[in-house]
């Protein structure tokens, strides 16, 4: 493509702010997210508080920080669980076929009957709510259609004559795996690993919802939305500035992977 | 270079139009026609919103939660039965003596009584119901206080007499306990009382229906029908309310009250009547000690606690009663400890927790004054040390946790009463007591409660309450905060609330105006 | 009909290993189940007793061999909390929940197959339009437009009266024009993903050796996007729709939740909060049917579509 690619600027420029506010709010933020102030509830937008404050008085901006952190750490974590097992188990089953891959495969369609959203409820319904008891619950829901994805890959690429030279020159099966055909694998590897965030950060954003997320004193973004929607009469600022940073994050990511497809086009 | 700019222009545009397309109205629109409430106006019914379903059992006598007995109150009447003063009038009986030496009581029913099946009540299921409670072969009865009943005796078709073993003087006020038909065996799926409303259906987690009993005795009810719509989770709540599909709905927090329009619903406030604490699990760590559960009672600001819920209001509790509870409440109990985060500090490295500990407050997600209650203690607390996490669960998942499972370290609720004898609130901390969920054990205690329920001088047993409570505050059972201000939401139109001093809503008062 | 055959076996099979999974999930979760039923206070003869009646005291494999045995016969088994049969409580719920889906999907591809015939193939500034909309669209989590919708059509305009869901028995009428709006709620993301995925297939059909030829053939524009181009553009498109489908019942506890209503995925969502293990394993296993149900159709739609696919 000749001209520059607008999605990837666009989604880039997006995706390093809110990863520099995460980032940021993981170590500081204007103010204490949890510190209430009875004289400053429901303050609406203002250079002090960027989002204004809610119900108890607290800097919805620095709690936005801490809950986007809350929200990347759990989505990051959840893609790298999902993405490290499946990427495994779709490798070794794509490369090397046969009975274990037959039946691995049938027991992976059989998971992945179960839709992840239900997956990863019934999962923390038996661990118990919790930020790294989501990230293990989506984590698990993910990895099914990792492995396939995977798989399809690694199987068609086993015979290709690349793999078969590197065969003849002794490599050992791991280190065909993972250092030749791995990488080779990257074109539809990354955009996945991109929608597997985007994915994550809708499910956290839906579990904290409905109230199985995380829980008190960690924010998610999600978690917020659903407080904030008890104050959407006194404070509107609240629920749409919250709900305006999940749609910012995920647009973002969403341009930066409509982006990278165009660019191989 | 051009697109790109374009592109940039129309997500921020798009952005923009999204959030601000709702933000526009969302100041103070107009609401004109609340579409379905004049439906229901005309029909003479209402909604009334709830934040619980009932308990799987809607047997009177085996219910236990303060949600539950809100609705079956309205069903179910005793013998005897409270108003809105507190005192207790005659229901169905029509009049009682109690003989000279204080141990026998006789009951004349009052003719007409009828069951909602229509069949009159008689002595026989008075008698029924109360030796269905007096039981003990399966453990403890079922009301606790009937354990000194000697004999229930049907004199006559309409005359009673229940002699006991000693005088008690609060026995009477545990003769609101529900009559029921005798023999009737579907309690737990189909009530079955006297009361100015009929049960007609339930759907669980989705709404109980009740309707005007036309053979009532007394006034009766002035609607024909009400529905209870179960919301559990209070966004929901709220957007009913402001959707106009509920037309009452009580125990709001202020936040959630303020939201509502003047012109839809008139904001009627009362006390909720009951004691909101955080109640410690006495024997989990580290609250089986003392001198920590002490501590942590300095650290409780309760006037921060009512601005951030209530708006200011409500009443500052220091012991397990509420105002209501004229003869027994002891308002300087509240200040018996003091705000002061500093010292609470200090006592807690005294006992050895300088840098605080980990504690999780249980609480029902459902309820949102104690949700919110929950996040300004956990701020409290955090600021002397403590790392409280708070763990929202489901009502059931609390009842049978926390409450008959006493499986938990601290947790967050309203404890109410279910008659105006300082006994109802009290005796649950007994350390044998089936309902003593917070495991508190003291023996001093027991022995107290032991002389005041048997003691037949009236001033000498206010006193042995009141040391009760006392002891209660001197050993830091629980962080008692208070009685909570109880905001209820009606829709204009309708009149004739009237707050009870117990956790009940008396809807056989409430009507349309024409 | 000998491939309808083959995957009718294959999907039989998933079902049965499905309903393996999920009845050994609920078996290995710690926590008594008579500890559920008959309280803490309960004596161990008590408990003893009750194991035996519900045969607790069985070798697994007898019992999930049992247990399938009385759900093919649509005996689901009895709720903890509420003493009912979990297919009496699901029998008011399972209706609305399809009922939901189906208004949702039909929203979906009664919106996206035309879109996505009519943003494919169109440069410039339409198609970076309709690209950032369908971006931003994908970026809304449902319960947010759930939100806003319930906000903008319930509180301000008052098309419906949050909270107050009337059933279809009661007044069909105002039954959808309740659901409506969750199904638009559901429906938007989905709209944007299928559109995408259309006008994708579109456009790298219609730069296929097939299409040129057609072209030369002297065939105008319409009628080799609709013959042929569309044909084989929609084998991809019915697989995604079939996985909306299926995900839309699944995503409906979340909607449930924002709309309040009283549908499977609320009842599941409570159940399991309530650990009422007999009506979450009910259910979840019904859903996995259900993807698995519609997988198969999707098969079979898509082998009408493309007959090549009975060969692989």
């Amino acid at each position: 493509m000749k001209e520059r690619n607008g999605y990837l600027w666009v989604g880039i420029t997006i995706t390093c702010i809110m990863t520099i506010l995460a980032l940021v709010g993981l170590f500081w933020t204007p103010y204490d997210p949890s510190a209430m102030d009875s004289m400053q509830v429901y303050l609406p937008p203002s250079l002090a508080h960027l989002f204004g404050t809610d119900n108890f008085g607290r800097d919805v901006f620095s709690r936005a920080m801490k809950g986007l952190a809350t929200t990347y750490v759990v989505s990051l974590g959840t893609v790298a669980l999902g993405a490290g097992v499946g990427i495994l188990v779709g490798a070794l089953t794509g490369y090397f076929g046969g009975a274990v891959d037959r039946v691995l495969m049938r027991i992976n369609d059989a998971v992945s009957a179960f839709p992840s959203i239900l997956l990863a409820l019934v999962i923390i319904s038996l661990l118990d709510f919790g930020k790294y008891n989501v990230i293990l619950a989506l984590g698990v829901a993910f990895i099914p259609s990792y492995a396939r994805v995977v798989r399809s890959e690694f199987a068609r690429h086993r015979d290709m004559n690349y793999v078969i030279a590197a065969r003849l020159m002794g490599a050992g099966h791991g280190r065909i795996m993972f250092s030749h055909i791995l990488p080779n694998t990257r074109a539809v590897v990354v955009p996945a690993l991109i929608i597997g965030i985007n994915n994550a950060v809708l499910a956290e954003s839906s579990l904290s919802y409905l109230g199985i997320g995380v829980r008190s004193p960690d924010v998610s973004l999600g978690y917020m939305l659903s407080e904030s929607q008890n104050y959407m009469g006194s404070a509107p600022w609240y629920v749409l500035c919250t709900g305006g940073c999940i749609v910012l994050l995920i647009l973002g990511l969403g341009l930066l992977g409509e982006g990278l497809q165009q660019k191989r086009r | 270079m051009k697109k790109r700019t374009l592109a940039l222009f129309l997500t921020l545009a798009l952005v923009g139009s999204v959030l601000s397309g709702c933000g526009d109205g969302s100041g103070n629109q107009d609401v004109e026609g609340n579409h379905g409430y004049e439906e229901r106006k005309a029909a003479n019914e209402i909604v009334v919103g709830i934040a619980q379903d009932l308990e799987d059992s809607l047997d009177p006598h085996i219910s236990a939660s303060a949600g539950s007995r809100e609705v079956l109150f309205n069903i179910y009447e005793g013998l005897v039965k409270p108003n809105s003063d507190g005192e207790l009038i005659c229901a169905v009986a029509q009049d009682h003596q109690i003989s000279p030496d204080g141990r026998t009581y006789t009951f004349q029913l009052r003719p007409g009584v009828r069951f909602h099946n229509g069949q009159e009540v008689t002595a026989a299921d008075v008698v029924y119901s109360i030796e269905r409670c007096a039981d003990a072969s399966g453990g403890a009865p079922l009301v606790a206080a009937f354990s000194v009943i000697q004999e229930v005796k049907a004199v006559d078709e309409s005359t009673v007499t229940i002699t006991i073993a000693q005088p008690d003087l609060d026995f009477i006020s545990y003769l609101t306990t529900a009559i029921v038909p005798e023999g009737y065996d579907q309690l737990a799926t189909a009530p079955m009382g006297t009361g100015p409303f009929r049960y007609v259906s339930r759907s669980p987690q989705e709404n109980i229906i009740i309707e005007k009993f036309d053979d009532y005795w007394g006034e009766g009810a002035k609607l024909d029908k009400v529905t209870y719509k179960i919301y559990e989770d209070s966004n929901a709540l709220l957007m009913a309310l402001k959707g106009g599909s509920i037309d009452l709905c009580a125990h709001l927090t202020d936040a959630q009250a303020s939201q509502l329009d003047d012109q839809q619903f008139q904001i009627l406030e009362g006390t909720m009547n009951l004691v909101q604490a955080v109640y410690l699990n006495n024997k989990a760590e580290p609250f089986d000690d003392m001198a920590v559960r002490q501590a942590l009672c300095y650290a409780i600001d309760r006037q921060a606690i009512m601005d951030f819920v209530a708006g200011g209001r409500g009443t500052p509790v220091g012991s397990s009663m509420y105002p209501a509870f004229t003869k027994y409440f002891m308002p300087e109990l509240a200040d018996y400890y003091t705000y002061d985060p500093a010292k609470a500090k200090e006592l807690l490295a005294e006992v050895g927790y300088p840098d605080g500990f980990d504690m999780t407050i249980m609480v029902a997600s459902n309820n949102k004054p104690h949700v919110d209650t929950a996040e300004v203690v956990a701020q409290q607390l955090r600021a002397v040390g403590v790392n409280v996490t708070i763990q929202q669960v489901e009502w059931q998942t609390w009842y049978d946790e926390a409450y008959k499972g006493r499986n938990y370290q601290a947790t967050i609720i309203g404890v109410d009463a279910s008659n105006l004898t300082a006994r109802a609130m009290l005796e649950r901390f007994v350390s044998t007591d089936s309902s003593n969920f917070i495991n508190y054990n003291n023996p001093e205690y027991d022995q107290l409660f032991q002389q005041a329920i048997t003691t037949t001088d009236p001033e000498e047993q206010t006193a042995l309450y009141k040391q009760m409570q006392t002891l209660l505050t001197e050993t830091a059972a629980n962080l008692y905060i208070q009685d909570l201000c109880d905001l209820v939401a009606m829709r204009q139109g309708l009149t004739g609330l009237v707050f009870y001093p117990t956790f009940v809503l008396d809807l056989s008062t409430i009507g349309w105006t024409a | 009909m000998k491939y309808a055959v083959r995957k009718l076996a294959m999907m039989l099979l998933t079902m049965l290993i499905v309903s393996f999974l999920a009845y050994l999930a609920f078996q290995i979760i710690p926590g008594d189940p008579t500890n559920k039923i008959l309280g803490t206070e309960a004596t161990e003869e008590q408990r003893q007793m009750l194991r035996e009646q519900m045969g607790l005291n069985r070798p697994f494999l007898v019992r999930y061999g049992d247990w399938l045995i009385h759900f093919v016969q649509g005996d689901l088994g009895d709720s903890y909390s509420y003493s009912m049969p979990v297919g009496e409580m699901l029998a008011g719920k399972l209706p609305v929940t399809l009922l939901l889906a189906l208004l949702a999907f039909l929203i979906t591809t009664v919106v996206s197959i035309p879109l996505g015939i009519f943003s494919a193939g169109r440069g410039g500034w339409v198609d970076r339009v309709m690209t950032v909309l369908g971006q931003l669209t994908m970026a809304v989590p449902p319960f947010f437009i759930g939100i806003i919708l319930t906000y903008c059509f319930g509180l301000v305009l008052q098309w419906f009266t949050p909270g107050q869901f009337v059933s279809f028995s009661q007044d069909p009428g105002a039954c959808l024009t309740y659901l409506v709006f969750p199904a638009i709620a559901i429906a938007l993301p989905r709209i944007a993903m299928t559109v995408k995925m259309l006008r994708s297939g579109i456009l790298a059909e219609l730069g296929k050796d097939y299409v040129r030829t057609a072209h030369s053939r002297g065939n105008d524009r319409s009628a080799i996007l609709y013959r042929h181009v569309l044909r084989n553009a929609l084998v991809p498109t019915v697989t995604f729709l079939a996985m909306t489908i299926a995900d839309i019942v699944a995503g409906s506890v979340v909607i449930e939740q924002v709309f309040a209503i009283p549908g499977m995925g609320r009842l599941l969502f409570s159940s399991i909060s309530n650990r009422d293990y007999p009506v979450v394993q009910a259910i979840i296993v019904l859903m996995a049917f259900w993807v698995v149900l519609v997988n198969f159709l999707a098969d079979l739609i898509n082998q009408r579509l493309d007959p090549r696919l009975r060969l692989q």
